[in-house]
């Protein structure tokens, strides 16, 4: 026919045209086109086209005939469906086990991961007012940048309470969270716990079980934690019984509350006692603080009223500080900022040496993307497979295509097919994951359970079924259904060349993953390893580190150590300002020859007994250490080798160095010593300065105290602790071992490096479950192949690298992708530790090796058994 | 008899498929109603009103031979039933009454 309608035109009316009237519709239009364009020519004849098409659009054409099989009566065929899916899954026994079970080790590891990052997100969201609970900090331009202060003033407290009362529904003052002696007639523990203004509880929601929420308007009460209250009364309502907080405050038990859970930021207190009851026992505070615009000594939290918000009232409290310095003027010159952090902010975006700290949100990225990644990789395994064994399948298409399925029930036949093994997976996950749970919370150091009674949970649950069943059914769904069944029964059928290609770019995806996190928990662990191997500069064995809580320990330094050492047991004993693993106070102030007058200078300060050396074992590196021989060492001090580099000294022995502190007369020292550095602080950073003295501002609170190297722990400690309760009755005697202490520096990068070590296993693990899948499959399919191969000669090795040889190439790309990949994040992340390790190109070869080793140990198992194989077995089938 | 369904435009073309059987399908019918009224009348139009009458039973239809015009596609061939004979008759009774009954001289006056 010379002449064609407008084919656009026709496109459209297949479009919305209802398919059983296209023969009539469209013959209708076409021969009437035929006959105007006969009669008025073609131009006019297309125009009209167009509008008789139009012509078209109601109702009765577009509306569709009834499914050819509509809604079934019976569910026959879903039956089917699933009968078939399960004879799949049963023939095909190891790819199906690869494929379920890996699917739900990457689903258990997505869980885990999700209640992880949730139990972070909803960290503090106990207490109800969560969304308007802050605490008031202040921000300082010093001359080292801004600081931030999370500790204020008593003035600040009272100036907010006064002028900028409208903003605020409670304002809280809170003394520090430390450890104090309880005691209940002969009961006696040691609990940390907050003295607050009676409006906490109110403003924290605590969840009363005696008494009631008002219990600390009686300045002699104390609100006591369940647990708090079981360890002192037993299992008794304890509501107005006597008890004593450090063996000198009398007050009387009006309420007990449930224990804070494990993710709040108050979880570790298990007191609150009224503010004023700590204000009245420290006589300070009325002497000095209350106008003293310089002590930062207390929090201050703070609920905001509903009809405002926190960067308002933040913007209004700006100057609350800053107009009240005018007799201030050292303090006014850092120009303080008064601002609030919100509740929400406090775990994860909260404030480290004046900037916001990013590593909690990292760490959450972190593992989160590890999750995610996990995961990819489970889906990537399930999709490979799915895909490799359905090109098998073909034939089964072209069969049901033949005797009458239309491609509707194919598609549904095969996504029915998936979801039946991703429900499958997702039921194994769900108990691997409860399996798996109360090990993890030990790993993370949390408390978290499976939500069974969220709506969100399942919600989740069933969104990520849908997506992974939909995903992974796709393509045998939607390719294998539009097969031809002429040409798949006839055998002419062949997947293309590039079938192969998705396939091989997963495995890649997949073992980039893999590479780049064992590169990464390598250099993780270097990194720990690193840390540890550092020179701590002194002893940790048989180290006991006794805080002194209360009064009662103190003025009995000379009684104690000659008892401690009459027990036999004890080497040394001294006392210290904090513990040896960490660096109490820090000032300035300090004079000395030859000293940069630009220098602001910072040491670390901390007042000793003079056996404290010996007692921690430091080495001295010149001059001498404390003696009690010499009088005058009680104006001597012993420095470390940083504050030596520091201070710029060459002869530091005998150099003469004051001290002002505040408003306090300058004292002078001599340098007795210099011990090498002592690892107090992080074991990722360097060195502070520090100056050890014996008599300047401020008294030791720790005690330390050596055991004998010849004598057990176990033995020593009974004697010490009888020592203890005839010396000191009145305190129960709690001690901590400076080693432990020590490994607690490492608790967060350790936590990372476990994460990412299991994490990284199962990654391997779930990548080698999938390269064994899809070897198997290979090796199935050229099952004839290897078998001519082999009667023509080809011996097992030729088979056996026939078959690796692909899938070592693929690992090397992935290779050669992950290194820049991790070189890059982890350079980053070592960058924000001083103290650090490189990451070295061996780790990087070890990994690529490993990574290839794991790849043709799991290939060979399959290529070998496959080229072992008799020709004539596998020949002898057709 | 539902007599009052029968709208005008489905009248012409019920009387068209009697007029023009056998063999009465759409692009046949449009193109008499064309030439009859003089107004362009779309072959979409008219399949819509051949569907609803023989929905209501005064058609029915068979597919018929395909043409080379058509691209080698069946057409649709349209008969009326007795039912739609019935109502053709009865339309035509009342308008033949009503039209009697109009004075002659007013319909000397038109013309």
């Amino acid at each position: 026919m010379p002449n064609h309608p407008p084919r656009f035109a026709d496109r459209l009316l297949t479009w919305f045209c209802a398919p059983h009237l296209h023969e009539e519709v469209l013959g209708d239009l076409h021969e009437r086109y035929a006959l105007r364009v006969k009669r008025r020519g073609e131009v006019s004849a297309n125009r009209r086209y167009w509008l008789d098409v139009l012509a078209y659009v109601r109702p009765e054409f577009i509306r569709r005939q009834p499914e050819q099989y509509p809604q079934p009566t019976n569910t026959t065929m879903l039956r089917n469906y699933l009968k078939i899916a399960f004879r799949n899954l049963a023939r095909n026994k190891v790819s199906s086990a690869i494929n379920i079970g890996g699917l739900a080790v990457g689903m258990a590891v997505a869980m885990l991961i999700g209640l992880w990052v949730y139990d972070e997100f909803s960290f503090n969201t106990y207490h109800e007012h969560y969304d308007r609970i802050a605490q008031v900090q202040s921000r300082e331009y010093g001359e080292q940048g801004v600081g931030t202060n999370n500790s204020v003033q008593y003035p600040l407290g009272t100036e907010l309470k006064t002028n900028y009362k409208a903003y605020f529904k409670h304002l809280v003052m809170a003394s520090w969270n430390v450890d104090n002696v309880l005691s209940a007639g002969d009961t006696k523990v040691s609990r940390k716990g907050l003295f607050m203004e009676p409006a906490a509880p109110e403003m924290l929601t605590l969840k009363m079980i005696y008494g009631s929420r008002a219990g600390l308007n009686d300045p002699h009460s104390i609100l006591l934690s369940e647990s708090t209250a079981r360890a002192l009364f037993g299992d008794v309502d304890p509501v107005n019984q006597l008890m004593k907080i450090n063996n000198k405050l009398d007050v009387k038990v009006t309420g007990v509350y449930e224990d804070l859970p494990l993710n709040t930021q108050f979880n570790e207190v298990k007191f609150l006692a009224p503010f004023d009851l700590w204000v009245s026992d420290n006589a300070w505070i009325k002497e000095k603080a209350m106008t003293d615009w310089q002590n930062h000594f207390l929090k201050v939290y703070a609920e905001i009223n509903p009809n405002t918000d926190f960067e308002t009232v933040s913007a209004a409290i700006k100057k609350a500080e800053i107009k009240n310095l005018a007799n201030f003027p050292e303090q006014a010159k850092l120009s303080p900022e008064v601002f609030l952090l919100p509740m929400r902010d406090w775990r994860l975006h909260n404030y480290k040496r004046g900037v916001i700290d990013e590593g909690p949100m990292q760490m959450v990225w972190l593992i989160s993307i590890i999750g995610a990644f996990v995961l990819l990789l489970a889906c990537i395994n399930f999709m490979n497979l799915s895909t490799a064994r359905s090109e098998k399948r073909a034939k089964e298409v072209g069969i049901r295509k033949a005797v009458g399925s239309v491609r509707k029930q194919l598609v549904n036949q095969f996504f029915s097919e998936s979801f039946l093994v991703v429900g499958l997976a997702f039921g194994l996950a769900l108990l691997l994951t409860s399996v798996s749970l109360p090990s993890f919370n030990d790993v993370a150091a949390k408390q978290m359970t499976i939500p069974w009674a969220n709506q969100w949970f399942w919600i989740a649950s069933l969104l990520f079924i849908c997506f992974t069943g939909f995903v992974a059914g796709s393509y045998p769904a939607l390719y294998l259904s539009s097969f031809q069944p002429v040409k798949v029964l006839k055998g002419t059928f062949r997947v293309g060349r590039f079938a192969s290609i998705p396939r091989k770019v997963l495995v890649v995806t997949q073992f980039t993953v893999s590479v780049t996190l064992i590169i990464g928990t390598i250099i993780v662990f270097r990194q720990i390893q690193f840390a540890k191997n550092r020179p701590v500069g002194y002893t940790r064995d048989g180290l006991l580190m006794v805080e002194m809580k209360s009064g009662d320990f103190y003025g009995k330094h000379e009684l104690l150590r000659a008892e401690l050492q009459r027990t036999g047991a004890v080497e040394e004993m001294a006392e210290s300002m904090g513990k040896v693993t960490e660096v109490w106070s820090g000032n300035g102030g300090f004079n000395w020859k030859g000293k940069n007058p630009s220098l602001d200078d910072s040491f670390g300060t901390l007042v000793v007994t003079p056996e404290y050396g010996k007692t921690v074992g430091w080495q001295l590196v010149k001059g001498r250490d404390f003696s009690r021989e010499f009088k005058a060492d009680s104006s001597g001090i012993v420095i470390n080798e940083a504050a030596v580099k520091y201070m710029g000294l060459k002869q530091p022995i005998g150099e003469r160095v004051s001290w002002k502190f505040q408003d306090q007369p300058i004292l002078n020292f001599r340098i007795l010593g210099v011990i090498k550095d002592v690892v107090m602080e992080s074991p990722y950073e360097p060195i502070v300065p520090t100056v050890f003295m014996i008599r300047a501002h401020g008294l030791p609170n720790w005690m330390h105290i050596k055991i004998k190297p010849n004598v057990s722990v176990s033995e020593a400690l009974p004697k010490i602790e009888a020592v203890f309760k005839k010396i000191i009755p009145s305190a129960p005697f709690e001690y901590k071992f400076a080693d432990q202490e020590y490994a607690l520096k490492f608790a967060a990068e350790e936590r990372v490096g476990k994460l990412a070590f299991v994490f990284t296993i199962l990654a391997i693990f779930i990548s080698c479950l999938g390269l064994f899948g899809l070897a198997s499959f290979m090796a199935e399919q050229r099952t004839k192949e290897l078998g001519v191969r082999k009667v023509l000669g080809a011996t097992v090795l030729n088979l056996w690298g026939l078959l690796s040889k692909e899938f070592v190439m693929l690992v090397a790309i992935a290779f050669v992708i992950a290194t820049p990949i991790a070189w890059y994040f982890l350079s980053n992340w070592l960058q924000k530790y001083t103290y650090r390790t490189e990451a070295s190109w061996w780790i990087f070869a070890v990994s690529g090796a490993g990574a290839l080793f794991i790849t043709l140990l799991t290939v060979s198992f399959q290529s070998i058994r496959a080229a072992l194989v008799n020709p004539v077995k596998s020949l002898r089938s057709e | 008899m539902r007599r009052s369904d029968l709208g005008e435009f489905e009248e012409v073309v019920l009387l068209a498929v009697a007029a023009l059987s056998p063999g009465a399908y759409s692009v046949l019918i449009a193109e008499e109603l064309e030439r009859e009224t003089g107004n362009s009348v779309s072959t979409g139009a008219v399949h819509a009103a051949l569907q609803r009458l023989e929905q209501k039973g005064y058609l029915r239809s068979e597919l018929g031979e395909a043409t080379a015009e058509r691209g080698g596609r069946r057409k649709r061939l349209f008969t009326v039933t007795a039912l739609g004979g019935r109502v053709l008759s009865e339309v035509r009774a009342v308008r033949n009454r009503l039209w009697d009954r109009i004075i002659p001289n007013i319909r000397l006056e038109w013309s």
